[in-house]
């Protein structure tokens, strides 16, 4: 499951732009995973400029070629 | 009030430069505009180097010296050893101040009949039959649906409106950068210059930029490919790295954080009742990542083609297609060629930079020709021949 750290956001949406299932929701100052579409294949994590998402427990074994 | 209108003739969801040119242009084509921006302000954040060059912004509008911070006239670019090679610009560039920019862009628009109202959050297409026609969303809480014959989607590379549609804008992570820029004050430097780190330690896959605003202020900045990202080092440890050896007194007025597509741009950009301008059609330039003007020119193509095709015929996906066929027409040829550039500029580490900078170096700077500077890089790195000419031929 993808983890969003409290208040480190800054809500620029490079994490929207590699979701290949579009389960995350970017607003002016809101965040939200849908953890019931999400694949956990862990590319918003590597793109997040500041670390905010992570990875805590993988469920999901889809691998998404880069 | 415009929740009230029946329909319009196009909805522009983002008012960044490109979808606030399209605005301008289709009311000016006649056409009625909505334009919805989800912050609560046009131009802000500011995410962006804001770099652009003289001939790129006039191709759409006169540059007012209130959006200019500087005026460039150089290029230095650093080798991963601190090799520097210094030339002048064929044109001048400047670095805007995009807060100023953005604002007025909109204005245009609105001076031209479109209707610009922020805050307001798109979350879905209306669709019809396959076609859509219309957005739904929220407007400082409240919700709202509204229909257009046109949906323009200029929400930025977190595009979501062209998904919707069916479009294929998912980025891949070796075409996005991952990037963090700071507005520092507090520092020195060369007003006149563009600094460009171009190494795998600073910012692998991608470079690090300094753009002075001013004698003591400056935009820094960096991209990192999502294909290095994934080793686990954010954008952010890299600019922190950079500014504590290199500017250690400098204080920070503004951080912004954002991907920058570095893509093919995408292959469908319109569909019926739907077009794709800015970042969301990719249309940022893959090599240098720079996206305004890009964006600009997708935009005023777009509209161009929006009016052309409600003035004959309707939104259909074959009319609207015209817009496609500009868009590779004008810039889609060169688009192809930054992209393959930059797949190849992937394979060099930083003993290939510097080899080819100290190559570079050795030439008199009066005497530095595009051919010599390449003939001198390609002595060092005979491999780079075949990407070139893989480049230029199109391969």
């Amino acid at each position: 499951m993808i983890e969003i750290a409290d208040n480190k956001c800054d809500f620029c949406g490079c994490c929207v732009g590699v979701c290949p299932v579009d389960c995350i929701e970017v607003k002016e100052a809101d965040i939200m995973i849908d953890h019931d579409i999400c694949i956990d294949c862990d590319l918003c994590v590597y793109v997040c400029p500041i670390d905010v998402l992570s990875q805590i427990d993988k469920k999901n074994s889809h691998t998404i070629a880069a | 009030m415009w929740k009230d209108q029946k329909e319009f003739d196009c909805i522009v969801v983002g008012g960044g430069p490109a979808g606030s040119t399209f605005a301008r242009i289709a009311a000016l084509g006649g056409l009625s505009v909505l334009l919805l921006e989800k912050d609560r302000d046009i131009g802000m954040p500011v995410r962006c180097g804001e770099a652009i060059s003289d001939a790129g912004i006039r191709l759409f509008v006169d540059p007012d010296p209130r959006w200019l911070a500087s005026t460039i006239d150089r290029i230095r670019l650093i080798a991963p050893d601190d090799t520097e090679i210094e030339f002048d610009m064929l044109e001048k560039g400047y670095i805007l101040d995009r807060r100023i920019f953005d604002y007025d862009l909109a204005q245009y628009a609105a001076n031209e009949g479109a209707i610009i109202v922020t805050k307001a959050y798109v979350d879905g297409l209306i669709i019809d039959n396959d076609n859509v026609v219309g957005v739904t969303g929220t407007h400082i809480g409240d919700r709202f649906d509204i229909r257009a014959k046109i949906i323009v989607g200029a929400d930025g590379v977190e595009s979501r409106v062209g998904r919707w549609a069916g479009l294929k804008t998912v980025l891949k992570l070796k075409d996005i950068e991952s990037g963090i820029q700071k507005t520092v004050t507090g520092i020195k430097c060369q007003e006149n210059m563009f600094d460009f780190y171009i190494s795998r330690k600073r910012a692998p896959g991608g470079y690090l930029w300094v753009f002075p605003k001013g004698k003591n202020k400056a935009n820094i900045g960096l991209g990192i490919s999502g294909y290095f990202a994934k080793d686990g080092k954010s954008s952010r440890k890299y600019l922190d790295e950079f500014l504590e050896e290199k500017y250690p007194q400098a204080s920070v007025l503004t951080t912004v954080v954002g991907g920058i597509p570095v893509a093919k741009t995408v292959k469908q950009l319109v569909g019926d009742g739907i077009m794709l301008v800015g970042d969301a059609a990719h249309a940022c330039n893959p090599l240098t990542g720079g996206g305004i003007t890009p964006g600009m020119r997708s935009g005023l193509l777009a509209a161009e083609a929006a009016v052309k095709a409600l003035h004959n015929g309707g939104p259909t996906k074959k009319n609207l297609q015209t817009y496609e066929k500009s868009w590779h027409k004008i810039g889609g040829k060169n688009h192809e060629r930054y992209y393959r550039i930059k797949e190849s500029l992937y394979k060099l580490d930083d003993i290939d930079f510097n080899t080819i900078a100290h190559a570079v170096a050795s030439i008199p700077e009066d005497s530095r020709t595009l051919m010599k500077l390449f003939s001198a890089a390609v002595r060092k790195k005979p491999s780079l021949i075949f990407d070139v000419a893989r480049v230029f031929a199109g391969v």
